[in-house]
Formats: structure tokens, sequence, C-alpha cells
């Protein structure tokens, strides 16, 4: 299967007053067309982080290594100009909060009309008529009168709604959704959901799906990687994570059962005890250790490394395995 | 009309009733009779009893206070007592004047406020950011009417840039006129633009922080794009309310202004009042000056409302 | 009944270490303590008399022997009338503040605190707002006469708008906090969580609203002083030095110099710590 989206070696820091905070560290990845990739983790895990740094979009404080490759293109080091020609056109982001993501003095019509007219240059009018034929493929009822529409008309759904069209209006190879249901009710979800996947369907968007909620996973994932602290810790087709989840972290997220597969919808990650370390320079250990209920000897003294295969793997004492 | 705006006109209604009686009371606190102190300097009998039956002082003062209404309503503020002139066309004379460098001034202080706000947090952190926080600092602390005085001394007296003092009406003279207002005006909104930096470098920093520039960024817009339409718009928002609350900052500041320039406006026609005791000036201007204030800051509430849809629509609803 | 701790923004060792780690900070403190010295100490160092007039020194430049700073059109010393001037400006800028705080802030703690009578208390404010502190002055002149005492006042009350303000909008923050939220359940007076909890936390936010009220009250002493409406000569005055000055500048420009730079100082001095101050209580908002 040949990437569209290859991370590799990934690291991400961030220069404080307190020194050098590292946030993600060799994190590799890789989204095959048409493919859907989950990273799950709770927050604060460096995932969101991650999906940042992919198109550049981290403050000036962080420090990014190793390399990301669209279509063979290096993003990593790329100059601004080529970077924003990118942003928006082969790579696009739909946000956490559709409340507050939109500009709040702009109509959705013309906030999705700009992508149109940066990248492909299209006329007013052109970019209208596209607006509501954007609207109407991510579902948006009388598309023809809501493009006129303030954000601040529309509810939190149709905002994600606006959102994911202003990501998809110029086709892009690949769309990260950063969290993009938690913000709203679950019977909300589900329609967004059904957006997303009829996209990869019609379009045959790449997706990266950032969340920490196993039932989006389970609904829409075909590949999973689990992070945790700023590394990859398992990755795996997402039928086979939940079948034989091997990371004793990630059978805390599935919840007590490694076999509750499907219908984990209602666990959520914070239910495993301790908090996640902080960012700060990782010890010689799995940063999982202290939290981990079957950390040997080796845990705390050796940090382990991802396994390449098509079930990665960075545990020592992995889970059904001893 | 939407309910918000109705809302803001009551409120306006109820202050500026409240500042009618306070001028009012104003008067009638005047030290002694006030029929002493309206009359000036012709103290007989007969004309002490002219002004009494003029301004009905022997009335009560229920009666007193809606003969002022009633008056200042139709137009009619009285007349000077230095000249006999009606006050009303004393004011209309001097308003132009004090408008027009108000305007100029609010215009500069908007062009330098928002620039020199904009950059300093755009580039944050530069030497840029640094020289824009000190010129704003500085800004905020020179008397402005010392700053004037050196300017004549050293661009109009030494120099000869512009002219010391005078004023030449707009129409008889567009070119004149201009040249004796840009200085005055580049004064007045000294502080103005330092407060406006602020304001627009504050507001700029929270609007470049929120998530719906992170959208445009990812977007791929230009940083121009990024900046002077998605962040500015935001911000334009409170740096209009600024100006408002700084109208009262403004007044005072046209006062000393047109008076170190001797320009003929309403700030020397207030102080030329006072050392002359006219009294029935002082309340006219006073009268009108908070009457303006209230007006020109519900006007702003309009225009805010017109900039941020958020609160047009809210009112619809 | 269980004490709810009070929780101290800032501890005042940190804060004191946060303004001397500044060195801007420090210039503006050292300024301005010399300032104070220099207007408190006036009587005791001034070099002469400030209204004393030596009509054969007129027009002395800076530098001549014994008038550092030079002399005006009477002959009396610059440096002395700017001395007596700083101690004016900072009578009249204590006094008007004082005014606007003793004013103001019972009348922001009411607004924030007791709901019923918040929109009362924000009318009052359009009210004074729409008298723009020189018309007031304007008007208290003529009523009262011109005087320090009443261009005090004058800037004092313009000053109250702001001091409601930024107390009420503290008020409305420290009750909804859970320590204050926890004295109201308990049934603790109104009285006593005012003065008890929220007004010692406010108090911070109270120092920085004075610290920039007292620059801007000092150039309104200096504006009304000039204009004739505040100090009366010939008692010095920054202001009416200026204003003297204007008559005779192009013969003697330090004498009109001189003054205004030591206004902009003396409120420079005061913008800058008091920036400093706001900036070392929370050092989320420096960055506004």
């Amino acid at each position: 299967m040949s990437s569209v989206l290859e991370v590799r070696d990934l690291s991400v820091s961030f220069r404080t007053e307190d020194g050098s905070l590292s946030a993600v560290d060799r994190v590799s990845l890789e989204v095959g067309a048409s493919e859907v990739l989950a990273i799950v983790g709770e927050s604060g895990c460096g995932k969101s982080v991650t999906a940042m740094s992919l198109a550049g979009l981290l403050p000036r404080s962080a420090r990014v290594d190793g390399s990301v490759r669209l279509d063979g293109v290096e993003l990593i080091g790329a100059d601004k100009r080529t970077l924003r020609s990118i942003r928006g056109r082969e790579i696009a982001y739909i946000f956490q909060e559709p409340m507050t993501s939109l500009n709040p003095v702009f109509t959705v019509g013309s906030q999705i009309g700009e992508v149109l007219r940066t990248h492909l240059g299209a006329s007013r009018q052109a970019a209208r008529a596209r607006s509501i034929e954007l609207l109407k493929l991510v579902g948006i009822p009388s598309a023809e009168r809501r493009v006129d529409d303030y954000p601040h008309q529309l509810s939190g759904g149709m905002r994600q709604r606006v959102m994911i069209a202003m990501a998809v209006a110029c086709d892009p190879k690949v769309l990260i959704a950063d969290e993009p249901t938690t913000a709203l009710d679950v019977t909300i979800q589900a329609g967004i959901l059904d957006v997303l996947r009829g996209l990869r369907e019609r379009l045959g968007t790449s997706i990266v799906l950032i969340t920490h909620d196993l039932g989006v996973v389970a609904d829409l994932a075909d590949r999973v990687a689990v992070m945790y602290a700023g590394r990859v810790v398992e990755t795996a087709e997402v039928h086979e994570l939940f079948a034989h989840p091997q990371h004793p972290y990630t059978t805390g997220l599935l919840g007590a059962s490694p076999a509750a597969g499907r219908h984990a919808d209602t666990h959520r990650l914070d239910e495993i005890p301790g908090l996640v370390p902080t960012l700060s320079v990782q010890p010689d250990a799995c940063t999982f250790a202290d939290r981990c209920g079957q950390a040997v000897d080796t845990c705390t003294t050796s940090q382990p490394q991802l396994t390449r295969s098509d079930h990665g793997l960075a545990c020592w004492n992995p889970v059904g395995v001893s | 009309m939407s309910r918000y705006l109705l809302h803001r006109l009551w409120q306006s209604a109820v202050t500026l009733i409240l500042a009618t009686i306070v001028v009012f009371a104003g008067v009638r606190a005047l030290p002694g009779d006030p029929a002493l102190a309206l009359a000036g300097e012709d103290r007989d009998p007969e004309s002490l009893r002219a002004i009494r039956e003029q301004y009905g002082l022997d009335d009560s003062w229920l009666v007193q206070f809606w003969q002022f209404v009633s008056h200042a309503a139709r137009g009619d503020l009285g007349q000077s007592i230095r000249t006999g002139e009606p006050v009303n066309g004393m004011i209309a004379g001097a308003l132009p004047v004090t408008i027009e460098l108000s305007v100029l001034a609010i215009l500069v202080a908007g062009v330098i406020g928002v620039g020199a706000g904009v950059i300093a947090a755009v580039r944050r952190g530069r030497p840029a950011e640094w020289a824009a926080n000190a010129l704003a600092l500085l800004g905020l602390s020179v008397p402005n009417f010392w700053l004037g005085l050196m300017a004549i001394l050293y661009l109009s007296v030494a120099l000869g840039l512009f002219p010391a003092s005078g004023f030449v009406p707009f129409f008889t003279n567009p070119v004149a006129n201009l040249h004796h207002l840009v200085l005055p005006a580049m004064i007045l909104g000294t502080g103005l633009a330092a407060v406006i930096m602020r304001q627009t470098r504050s507001s700029m920093l929270d609007a470049l922080s929120a998530d719906y520039i992170r959208t445009a960024e990812a977007k791929g817009l230009s940083p121009r794009a990024v900046i002077g339409r998605h962040a500015l718009r935001n911000s334009l928002i409170v740096v209009v309310t600024i100006v408002g609350l700084q109208l009262g900052a403004l007044i005072s500041g046209a006062v000393v202004t047109e008076r170190i320039f001797a320009l003929p406006g309403f700030g020397k026609l207030t102080v030329d009042a006072v050392f002359q005791r006219d009294y029935p000036v002082i309340q006219a201007v006073v009268l009108v000056t908070a009457t303006a204030y209230i007006v020109i800051n519900l006007l702003v509430d309009l225009l805010y409302s017109v900039i941020d849809p958020r609160i047009r629509v809210r009112g619809e609803s | 009944m269980t004490t709810v701790a009070v929780p101290i923004r800032t501890n005042r060792r940190k804060i004191a270490r946060r303004i001397l780690r500044n060195p801007l900070a420090i210039t503006g403190l050292v300024v301005l303590v010399l300032a104070i010295v220099l207007a408190v100490f006036a009587n005791v160092l001034a070099p002469h008399e400030p209204t004393q007039t030596q009509l054969d020194q007129a027009f002395a430049p800076p530098g001549t022997a014994g008038h550092l700073l030079g002399t005006d059109d009477l002959g009396r010393d610059v440096l002395s009338r700017i001395m007596f001037g700083l101690r004016a400006s900072l009578h009249v800028g204590l006094l008007a503040v004082a005014t606007s705080l003793v004013i103001g802030v019972p009348l922001g703690l009411m607004a924030g605190y007791f709901r019923a009578i918040d929109a009362l208390i924000s009318r009052l404010t359009d009210l004074v707002l729409a008298f723009p502190f020189l018309i007031l002055a304007v008007g208290l002149a003529a009523i009262r006469g011109a005087s320090l005492g009443n261009a005090a006042i004058a800037i004092g009350i313009a000053q109250i708008p702001g001091v409601i303000r930024i107390v009420r909008s503290e008020t409305l923050r420290l009750k909804s906090l859970d320590f204050v939220a926890a004295a109201i359940v308990e049934g603790a007076s109104d009285a006593w969580v005012l003065g008890r909890h929220i007004l010692p936390n406010a108090a911070s936010v109270i120092i920085v609203q004075a610290t920039v009220a007292i620059p801007a009250a000092i150039l309104g002493e200096a504006v009304l002083s000039f204009l004739g409406l505040g100090i009366q000569p010939p008692a010095p005055s920054l202001g009416t030095m200026l204003s003297d000055a204007q008559q005779f500048a192009a013969r003697a420009p330090w004498a009109a110099v001189m003054p205004g730079l030591a206004i902009m100082l003396l409120t420079l001095a005061f913008n800058i710590v008091g920036d400093s101050l706001r900036d070392a209580l929370d050092p989320k908002a420096s960055r506004r």
C-alpha cells in the first residue's frame, strides 16, 4: 500500500522559561489513500501537537525534527510559502471547538469562499456557488440561505459541518480531524461521523482522526495508533487492536476486559489511575511504568522501542503474552 | 428597531435628563444670589429685577427647571452677559472648529495607534514591539499642552513649518485650513494614539491566539489575510469602543489645544467664559458637552453593532 | 464555624522580585523616589525661595551660577519652582486619587455585589462620564472658584467611573469563587464578606488602578493650572510655570522646556511603575 502521508521519527519540543519541554518523541505514522488513521490517547499525550506539526501550524517556540512526507514531498523544514500553498489545499484541518474555530465577524460563505479564492483563484461568485455546494455536501439544509449566516446563528453541529465544508473545499489529500466530535452532543456526533465517512468514500480523502473517544475510533478508523506521553506505544489495524490489545495502557483504555471491543464506547480514558507524566526530559524508563499494573524491573531501567510490524508495540511485558 | 437599541436609547435619555438636572442645579449652586452672578457688572436694581424676571428666579424651582428645559430644547440657551449675544449663536460659531480639530485628531490617532498596535502585536518580542511600547508610554506621559508649546517653539517659530496660531475656515481656504490644523490635531491625538495603540496591541494579541486564527492559518491564508482581515476586524470592535470612552479626554484635550494654538473653538469659548464669569455661556457649554458626549456614545454603540454581527443579530431576535 | 482560607494571589516577596528583575521598573522607581524626595523636602533642598523675584537676574540661562536650570522673566529660580511644583503635583495627584477611591471603591463593591443597585450605580457612572474632567473643573471653578482643592476634586470625580468599573468587575469575579461562595453559604453577613473576603483580594487591582490614576491626575492638574483653573499664581505649579513661560518662550525656552520635562518624567515614572506592578501581580496579563 502506498502512503499518502508518511511520518518518520517526528519529535516536537517547546522552548519555555524552564528549558525545553518534549511534547512528541520520535513518532512514526503512515496513512494510505482513503485510509482513516486514528490517534488515541489522553489529553496531553501529544496527539494534537503531532497533528498541528504536520503542516507547520505550531507556534515559533516549537522545535520540530524528523520527517513528514506528503505524497513524497518533505514538509518539515519547507519554506512558509510552500507550507501555505499546501495547507487548506492538500492538508486540511478540522478542530475540536466549532464554537470558536469560525471567525465570528464573517459569514460562513465568505469563510469557505476564502479557501477557494486563495488556493484556486476562484471569483467571488464562483466561490459563493461552490460554497453552497459544499454546504449541501456536508448535509446542511437550505444551504442557499445558510451561506449568508454568521457562525453564531448556527448550532454547534452545523458549525462543525461548516468547518468540514471549509476543509474539503479544495479536495485535500489528507484531512486532519482533531477531536471533531468532542465538543458536540452525542446525537450530533453520529451525524458528523457520517459526513466524514461519506467524504472518505466519495472523495477518497485520507483522514487522520485525533480522538480520545474509542467509540469514534471503532466507528470510523481503519488503523489506530495509541499515544502515551508523546510516544506511540501500540499501533494496529482497528479490529486487531480491539480484539488483542497488548500494551497495558491500551487495555486500560479499552476497559478492564480486553474483549470490550466495540462496546467500549462509554469507557473514558481517565479511568486509569494516575496522571500523564509531565513532558520534561524522559528518564531512561518506560513512561507508563508508574501507572502500569504489571510493570517489571526492566520497565524502570530501559525504554521500550516500538516494534515495526503490522501490530507494533512498545512494551517490556505485554498483556496476554507472559 | 431592535430591543438592544431601544434599551440603549432609554439609558441615554435617562443620563441626559440627569445631566440636565445637574447643570440646572449647578447654576443654582452659584455663590450668593444667582441674579447677581447672572447680572455680572451691571448691578442696578432695575436690571436685577429684569434678570429675575427673565430667569424666573422668583418662581418655584420646578417651574424654573421646566423653563430651563423647554428653552434649551428650543435651542434657546440665553444670552451672554458680556456681549448680549445669543449663546446658541456663539456655540454654533465655535463648534465647527472643535469638531474639525477632533475629527482630524481621531484620524491621526487611529492611523498611528492601530498601525503601531498591530505592529507591536505581530512583532512580539522584537525591537519593533519595544519601540511601539516605549512610544505609547511616552504618549501617555507627556503633557500634550507642553508638547504643543514645544511644537510651536521649535516647528513653527524656529523652523516656520506650520503657523503657530490662528484659524482659516475650511470653505475660505481648505489648504490653509488644514495647514493651520495639522499640528494641533497631531498634538491633540497624541494621548489618544497611545491609548488606541495599547488597546489594539492587547486585543490583537487576544485575537491572534483565538481558535479562528488557527483555522485561518490552517486554511493556508497569507499572513496579510490572517492578520489584516481575520484578527484586525475583531480587534477594531474594541478600538471603536475605546474611542467612545476616550471622548471625554478628547474634549478636555481640545480645550487646551485650542488655547495653545489660539483656535476660535469651543474650548476657547469655555475658558473665556470662566474668566469672564459669563454664567449663561458656562451653563450652555456644560450642557452641550454632556449632550454631545451622550449622543456620540450612543452613535458609537450603533456603529459597534454594525461592525459586530453578533450584536446586530442578537438585537433582532 | 470552619474558616475558609482566603487565597493570596501572589506572595509579596515574589512580586518584589519580579519588579526588581526588570531594569525599566527599577529606573522608574528610582526616578519616582527622587521626585518624591525633591518634592517633600523642597523647602530644605531648593536653592531659592520659589516666589522670590530677582529682576536683575531675569532670563538667566541654565548653568548660570546659583541657577542650575536658569531663571524666568522675573528672575525666579526655575529649579526651585520645579521642586515646589512637583510638590503641588503630587499633592493634587494623591488628593484626587484618594477622592476617587473613597467614593469609587464602596460604590464598585456594591455594584458588583448587590445586583439590585448595579443598574443605579451604572447610571450614575454614565452621568459622571458625560462631564469630561475639564468641563467638571470649569463648572466647579465657576461655582467655587479656582483652587488646588477644587482642581483635585474635579479630577477625582472624573476618575470615579474608572474605579467603579474596575472594582465592580473584580468583585463580580471574586464573588463567583468558591471561598466567597462558601462564606456566603455559611451565613456570613454581606459586610463581613465584602470587607473580609472581597476587599483584601481586590486590593491589588485597586493599587494598580491608583498607580495609573495618579499620573493622569498629575497631568490633569498641570492642564488646569495651565488654563488658570487650578493652582493660582504666584504659588508655583508646573502648569502655571508653563503658562507663564508661554509668553517669553522664544526668549527663554528653558523656562518652558524644564517644567514640561519634569511633568513628563514624573508621569512616566508613575506609568512605568504602574505597568510593572500590574505585570508582576498578574504575569498572564503582561502581554497586554
